[in-house]
């Protein structure tokens, strides 16, 4: 017992031997004495309690008691404790790890310096394409918003993509071509040498790189040196300057090279219309994003003046700077609210525990309200309980969540965007805290609230009860709405199973078994002129077909259900078409052998041969739903579409079975399905370089394809040995990926809705037993 | 003898603290020395007491500290905090503008008549 305890009870007891003391000496016989004593100051435990009530450091007290009682409570009963903690362990297990997700995946800003000041910048259009208004900017715009906005210090960039192919193995590789303002704004600290000099971001220069940490482990084995160094990306050789610090990530990717944009290709660099560059920008000390607005609209409104042919009805917006997640968001939302009904069972199972504890104490509790406890006291006393065990399975919750999230961020379909950044760290923790502490009043209030108040007798005559009365209905809402819960996530879980059966019956269109493709890059050497690099592919598609277990081999550049689209507008006239009326049709470039590869039915005409080539007429082969759209009730077959303003008629030589190129599951809700093939051959020379970069290879094997991946590599690499293969897949892979969330979505439902059927059924067990 | 009156809601607060301020004294004093002054006019019952006595302390007006009685017992003496004291000045204060405004009312109503 507590010194404070001692005093009190010192005092009182003193107080009563004064004052019969008194009394005995007024004459009083001492059994008398005693009895009125007690009588006059009317009760020693109410007095003592009167007085504990009024102590400022109360309920710390009581807190403490009541957290050792309910702890001593939960150990006599281990088998309540064990299924109310496991439950509580689930339920907040599965929420914390959900909201770990969401706060790494959609919370986080960008781990750059004072991430809430900086902005992107974006052209916007007052007429709209298939694409939305929204573009990337213009160089030469970008170059007249920095010059000009007073509130921003803008820096622009640009993916850039090719082969590395010194020092070391070759190998393609994504880099980032930057302004020389980037790397400070965003405040990235260099491992290693030095960002890039004003004088280097300009077209002339000598070229410059920053290798990222992984790049410089991989082509230089992380030895220093490599600061001044040689490296030879795309065919041309730049000095390493410097090297980023491990695991940095630029716009949630990892970019193996950085190189000043001022040096890039200055053809495109001066064409306004020529979008494709990235603007990021940092609202400056004291400026405020609208004032940056303000002033990007009058640039935009002076420039549609000035340039009308290509800036008509344009302008430029700033918002600020936020991860790009895709559709990871919904995803994770829709699992949140998922796992939500979850600790909402777990919850009231809980909850349903403890009523039928309660029911079972109640004469424990009268008994405590004849003994002076005020109700309000018994009130807390039970709400601690709900948060001892409510505190109890967060603890186990946060857990459980740290074992489970690494694994499910792994296994994300696709790759779940900026996963580096979702660890547990003090803001998930305060979650759990806040988590369990909500719910231990949600299922601890119900139970509380039946402590006793005045109507002591029956609760105390009452030998032993079962559940009864209002419990009773008390308990069958309970079950009720666990029944509900659970059903809600059965039917979304049987939904998501029939769904997925149905599309993994679908036909994608094209023979998926044995079949590999692969992104190809030439030797950069062979993309200096246009003759030179179709040789290189003749040649490239020669040596492949030389592997044993090649049936048939062909160039196409976007592969079926893999990621990646060229849509393009076309005209059934030569009279020119604005370009938001024009319908749109998903083009791609192959060879001939691309129908003997894939197997893609032919339903009228013929496909693409060998006779089409640069020179010859030109032609296409277009699908049967771009017959039906642009041709419907007529052969295709003869017909002629413009595609480019200016350009020749290409007349429809064939018609070929749809293929899902958007994947199986998403095909069927894209906007553009229509497609149509043309010959690679017939490319135009001056696109023929950005083809090649493009292009991909689609192998039919005899045997499994897997396992020619290896001696097609070797063959391919060439003469020069730097030609590579990457995101090597074969199409029953992409076939199966296209469907990963999908499946990814079924099988959480599905876990989610067998765990509320099982804590349904422990709740209502625990009702009935 | 005059029948017993209850005391006015929060007066009992001000009677403790004019009682400690005379000089430090425990519980059971208090009661006596209540009954005494107010010539068992008013009733305080000694349930109430030790509650209110715990609160003026909780709150800072009262402190305490355990001596010997003259009997040679160990009890728990109050006495008066600068704050308590404070405290009681003002409250007396307007116990007696509140006393004397209600004294004038009932004189009046009295000429009245």
């Amino acid at each position: 017992m507590s010194r404070r305890e001692d005093d009190l009870e010192k005092e009182v007891r003193f107080h009563l031997e004064q004052h019969i003391a008194d009394l005995i000496a007024q004459g009083h016989d001492p059994a008398e004495a005693r009895r009125l004593a007690r009588i006059e100051l009317g009760g020693e435990e109410q007095v003592k309690e009167a007085c504990r009530e009024v102590r400022s450091t109360r309920w710390l007290e009581d807190f403490s008691r009541d957290v050792r009682y309910a702890l001593r409570t939960l150990r006599q009963k281990p088998g309540f404790a064990a299924v109310a903690l496991m439950t509580l362990a689930l339920g907040t297990g599965a929420t914390t790890a959900m909201f770990t997700l969401i706060d790494g995946v959609l919370l986080r800003p960008f781990p750059y310096r004072d991430p809430h000041r900086l902005v992107l910048l974006r052209e916007k259009t007052d007429w709209a394409t298939a694409f939305g208004d929204l573009w990337s900017f213009s160089y030469p715009n970008y170059l007249d918003c920095k010059r000009e906005v007073r509130a921003l210090d803008l820096t622009a960039w640009t993916v850039m993509r090719g082969t590395i192919s010194a020092p070391g193995a070759a190998a393609y590789a994504n880099g980032v071509a930057v302004s020389a303002e980037l790397f400070p704004m965003l405040g990235v600290k260099l491992a290693l040498g030095r960002a890039f000099l004003p004088a280097e971001d300009r077209s002339g220069a000598a070229p410059v790189a920053i290798l990222s940490f992984e790049t410089w482990q991989r082509h230089f084995g992380g030895d220093a040196a490599a600061i001044g160094a040689p490296f030879v990306f795309d065919g041309r050789t730049y000095t390493v300057v410097g090297v980023t610090p491990a695991g940095f990530r630029f716009d949630d990717d990892e970019p193996a090279l950085y190189t000043p944009i001022g040096q890039a290709d200055s053809r495109r660099m001066q064409n306004r219309e020529g979008h494709g560059f990235q603007v990021w920008a940092r609202l400056r000390a004291g400026a405020t994003i609208e004032q940056a607005r303000t002033e990007l609209a009058v640039v935009g409104k002076r420039l549609a003046e000035q340039y009308p042919k290509s800036n008509h009805g344009r302008t430029f917006i700033a918002e600020p700077l936020r991860p790009d997640v895709g559709d990871a968001r919904e995803t994770l939302w829709l699992l949140l609210g998922a796992v939500g009904l979850v600790l909402l069972i777990a919850c009231t199972n809980v909850a349903s525990l403890l009523l039928a504890r309660a029911v079972s104490r109640e004469r424990e509790l009268a008994m405590r309200v004849a003994l002076g406890a005020s109700r309000s006291r018994l009130v807390r006393q039970c709400l601690t309980e709900s948060a001892v065990l409510a505190i109890g399975g967060g603890i186990a919750g946060a857990l459980l969540a740290w074992a489970v999230v690494r694994p499910f961020v792994t296994f994300w379909p696709g790759g779940l965007p900026r996963a580096e950044q979702v660890h547990l760290d003090w803001r998930v923790m305060l979650f759990a805290l806040a988590l369990s502490l909500a719910s231990g009043l949600l299922f601890g209030i119900a139970p509380a609230l039946r402590a006793p108040s005045r109507e002591l007798e029956p609760a105390l005559r009452a030998a032993s009860r079962s559940v009864a009365g209002g419990s009773r209905r008390l308990h069958g809402i309970f079950v009720a709405s666990e029944i509900a819960l659970a059903v809600v996530l059965l039917v979304s879980a049987g939904m998501l199973a029939r769904t997925m059966l149905r599309l993994s019956s679908l036909d994608p269109g094209v023979n998926i078994h044995n079949v590999l493709t692969a992104r190809t890059a030439l030797s950069p050497a062979t993309l200096a002129n246009p003759d030179r690099t179709r040789a290189a592919w003749d040649d490239l598609l020669d040596r492949a077909r030389r592997v044993p277990g090649v049936e048939a081999i062909a160039m196409v550049d976007t592969v079926p259900m893999r990621e990646g689209s060229n849509q393009i507008g076309y005209a059934l006239s030569a009279a020119p078409v604005p370009e938001d009326k024009q319908p749109m049709v998903l083009a791609n470039s192959v060879t001939p052998d691309y129908l003997k590869v894939t197997g893609i039915p032919l339903r009228s005409g013929r496909f693409l041969n060998e006779q089409d080539r640069k020179g010859t007429q030109s032609v296409a082969v277009i699908d049967e739903v771009m017959a039906r759209e642009a041709f419907p009730g007529e052969d295709p077959v003869g017909k002629h579409i413009w595609i480019g303003i200016g350009q020749d008629p290409v007349t429809v030589v064939g018609v070929l079975g749809h293929v899902r190129q958007w994947g199986l599951a998403g095909d069927d809700q894209s906007k553009v399905r229509a497609q149509l093939y043309y010959p690679f051959a017939q490319v135009p020379d001056e696109l023929v370089r950005r083809w090649s970069t493009l292009m991909s290879i689609a192998v039919r094997t005899s045997g499994d394809p897997l396992l020619l991946v290896e001696p097609l590599r070797r063959e391919i690499r060439g003469a020069t040995g730097d030609q590579v293969l990457y995101e090597v897949r074969t199409l029953e892979q992409l076939a199966q990926s296209s469907l990963a969330r999908q499946r990814f979505l079924l099988l959480l439902f599905g876990a989610f809705a067998g765990l509320a059927l099982l804590l349904a059924c422990v709740g209502i067990y625990g009702v009935l037993a | 003898m005059r029948p017993k009156s209850d005391l006015p809601q929060g007066t009992l607060d001000l009677l403790i603290l004019k009682i400690v301020a005379l000089g430090p004294v425990h519980g059971y004093a208090i009661t006596q020395r209540l009954q005494q002054v107010s010539r068992d006019v008013v009733q305080v019952p000694q349930g109430s007491l030790y509650p209110a006595l715990h609160r003026l302390e909780s709150r800072g007006l009262l402190a305490a500290d355990w001596k010997e009685t003259e009997t040679g017992r160990e009890a728990k003496f109050y006495r008066l905090t600068r704050k308590g004291r404070a405290q009681l000045e003002s409250e007396t204060a307007s116990w007696q503008r509140l006393a004397s405004a209600v004294g004038l009312i009932l004189r009046l109503s009295e000429e009245g008549e």
